[in-house]
């Protein structure tokens, strides 16, 4: 299972492409790949965004749902998608509005 | 302190608006993000986990009240009211917007600052003892040569594609406090048999994949010959450093492939090529630049020992941040104030735009204009007079900066680490904040006495791990972090590489495996002026095994 994830160019900030088909600021709601297929559109889709210059450092990421929610498996990942562990006032995990929007 | 002249404002003002027309472009997409990434590199911005990261030079580690100022600013309106300093003396920005530089990259210009050549694989910020000036050990102040450095090396067109990055420190003392032995090119300036200036070089130091100390080339190099011989090196570098792996790049593997004889004899012909040519240094010139690091005028100020020896009766605090983080001047009657940026649970080198106005403001009021970055991520008042020490005290007290662990085991030096960096493999700041807090108590961290431990995210080291006493590696490890410990290494003027004492630790047995470390040490030191990294070289690293790993290693 994979999502698509970059920083977005003109502010750096962490971003995730999601099922209504926008770069967004959370990562719940991304758009998951389960199969060849579906990973090779999500591909396209960050390629073409990257060339699009909307953003960069593009990356299909490995993720599993935990109680329907999407978890990054690797550390890095879930630490991008709230921020940094030692200031819950930085990140995401400090508008918390935006790491719950769908 | 120096100050820029004509040429040097007009050419970071051509900088800033050179980079801002590119960041414009960029983001109008005229250029792509391949022309870019090395275009804002070479101009301090890096990209990392949550935002944009943006990399100030703080030459040699010297600054004023108005351009700490002036970070405390870029800190509140462009970032997110904090910045870190760094253990190459310099400051990050983690939040800006790549809109928002070109603006910042302006205000810093107006206090003659910049991020040119931060990053890059060119010769970046010259650092250098942060007492310099000051210390009372001191032969002579090494920041008129680092700024000579400076000036020959900032935009040097044949030195800005180096096979890799390539750092010089200078110190002035005996005592290196400027790590010089793990530098590309470690400068120790001192006075031959008659009394004329020069340095010491050492060649080929580094930490990362591959640490090495570096290697001793010359005994004595007359000041007048800095920029020849550097020029040496530094081209014998460019021409056979390896550019075919980036690992095997910087300049300690060329001295350890080609051996340091047969690269001595290579930068000693350069040398000979060069040593009489447009490159030796005249004398008015080294003394027109030293004018610029004249010490301020240190009147007399004799009350001081009387006022410090009655504050210290009426305030235990005061009396045990004296003893841990003031230090001898060279004038009797001021100091050397070191300002921690280590309180006990928070972030190694971190410090908000507040602190940074609070240190400003004593600066101008008590230090004469003058503040340092140390490489061991504090601040320094380098110019204190005795008599207004409990002033300062109280001030760095109110602002939550005066917690007196200089040297001490909460005094840690750590990376960003996973947190923040794109590079990393683990967190070290989490690792950082709890050991500190385990080891919170000053009456026990100063029964343990100078003990330096270091953490670095990933093997790249910019948390020196490699030269703490106790040294801890991030690692990664089945998709786990893992901490690794070295024990015994050093970065001062008996400089060692710390070794590996056996497999790595989890994250919530990473502090215990440091008390066990430290409890060791405790128990087989000769006597309390042993300290960690003495009794370490005494003992070597059995007993530490032992206790770390012996019970379970006989279970087995
Ligand atoms: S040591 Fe590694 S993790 Fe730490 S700041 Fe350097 S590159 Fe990043």
């Amino acid at each position: 299972m994979k999502i698509l994830t970059a920083n977005r160019l003109h502010d750096g900030e962490a971003v995730w492409f999601g099922t209504n088909g926008h770069w967004n600021e959370a990562l719940a709601g991304a758009a998951i790949a389960v199969d060849d297929e579906t990973v090779t559109a999500l591909k396209r889709i960050g390629a073409e965004a990257f060339e699009n210059n909307q953003v960069v450092d593009v990356e299909l990421i490995d993720v599993e749902l935990a109680d329907g929610q999407i978890l990054p498996k690797r550390l890095r990942e879930r630490i991008r998608a709230a921020g940094p562990t030692n200031r819950n006032d930085l990140g995401k995990q400090a508008r918390p509005a935006i790491s719950r929007a769908a | 302190m120096y100050r820029y002249d004509e040429f040097d404002r007009s050419f970071v003002n051509a900088r800033v608006a050179q980079f801002s027309d590119q960041v414009e472009r960029r983001l109008a997409g005229e250029i792509t993000e391949d022309q870019f990434k090395p275009l804002r590199l070479m101009n301090g911005v890096y990209l990392q986990l949550h935002a944009y990261m943006l990399r100030i030079a703080v030459p040699y580690g010297t600054l004023n009240g108005r351009q700490m100022r002036k970070l405390a600013h870029v800190a509140r309106t462009y970032d997110k009211g904090y910045g870190h300093f760094t253990t190459r003396q310099n400051i990050q920005f983690n939040w800006p917007a790549l809109s928002d530089i070109p603006a910042i990259l302006e205000e810093l210009a107006s206090v003659e600052m910049h991020a040119i050549q931060t990053s890059g694989n060119c010769i970046r910020n010259v650092t250098a003892d942060h007492f310099a000036g000051a210390a009372a050990d001191e032969v002579a102040d090494p920041r008129p040569y680092a700024e000579i450095l400076r000036q020959w090396s900032s935009v040097h067109p044949e030195f800005s594609y180096l096979p890799r990055k390539f750092k010089i420190a200078v110190t002035g003392a005996g005592r290196d406090r400027a790590a010089i032995q793990v530098h590309d090119i470690g400068l120790h300036l001192k006075k031959d048999a008659d009394g004329r200036l020069g340095f010491a070089v050492y060649v080929g130091g580094g930490q990362g994949r591959t640490p090495m100390i570096a290697k001793k080339i010359r005994d004595f190099l007359p000041e007048e010959d800095l920029l020849s011989y550097t020029t040496a090196i530094v081209r014998v570098y460019n021409l056979h450093g390896r550019r075919d792996n980036k690992f095997k790049a910087r300049i300690k593997i060329l001295v350890h492939e080609t051996g340091t004889e047969e690269l001595t004899k290579q930068i000693e012909a350069e040398f000979a090529a060069l040593r009489d040519g447009e490159l030796k240094l005249p004398d008015k010139d080294i003394r027109a630049i030293e004018t610029y690091f004249a010490p301020p005028p240190l009147t007399p100020r004799p009350e001081g020992d009387d006022a410090v020896r009655l504050a210290r009766l009426d305030s235990k605090d005061f009396a045990d941040w004296l003893g841990q983080n003031v230090t001898t001047h060279k004038h009797a009657d001021y100091a050397a104030v070191t300002i921690s940026l280590k309180a006990i649970g928070e972030a190694p080198g971190d410090a908000t735009d507040q602190q940074m106005e609070a240190v400003a403001a004593l600066a101008e009021q008590y230090g004469f204009d003058e503040i340092r970055v140390s490489h061991e991520q504090n601040l320094v008042l380098p110019h204190v007079a005795r008599a207004d020490l409990k002033a300062v005290y109280d001030r760095l007290v109110e602002t939550g900066l005066a917690t007196a662990n200089s040297n001490l085991i909460s005094d840690i030096i750590a990376c960003p680490g996973l947190d923040y960096c794109a590079l990393a493999n683990a967190r070290s700041i989490p690792v950082a904040q709890e050991i500190s807090r385990r080891f919170a108590s000053l009456e026990r961290q100063r029964e343990i006495g100078e003990l330096k431990l270091k953490i670095s995210g990933c093997i790249n080291a910019c948390g020196h791990h490699h030269v703490g006493h106790i040294g801890i590696l991030g690692v990664e490890k089945k998709g786990s972090e893992l901490y690794q410990i070295t024990l015994g290494g050093s970065g001062d003027e008996t400089s060692s590489i710390g070794e590996i004492v056996g497999r790595g630790f989890a994250p919530d047995a990473i502090t215990d495996a440091v008390e066990t470390v430290v409890e060791t040490y405790l128990g087989l030191r000769n006597d309390p002026s042993e300290r960690f990294i003495d009794a370490y070289r005494r003992v070597g690293p059995a007993p530490f095994k032992e206790a770390l790993y012996g019970r379970e290693a006989r279970a087995a």
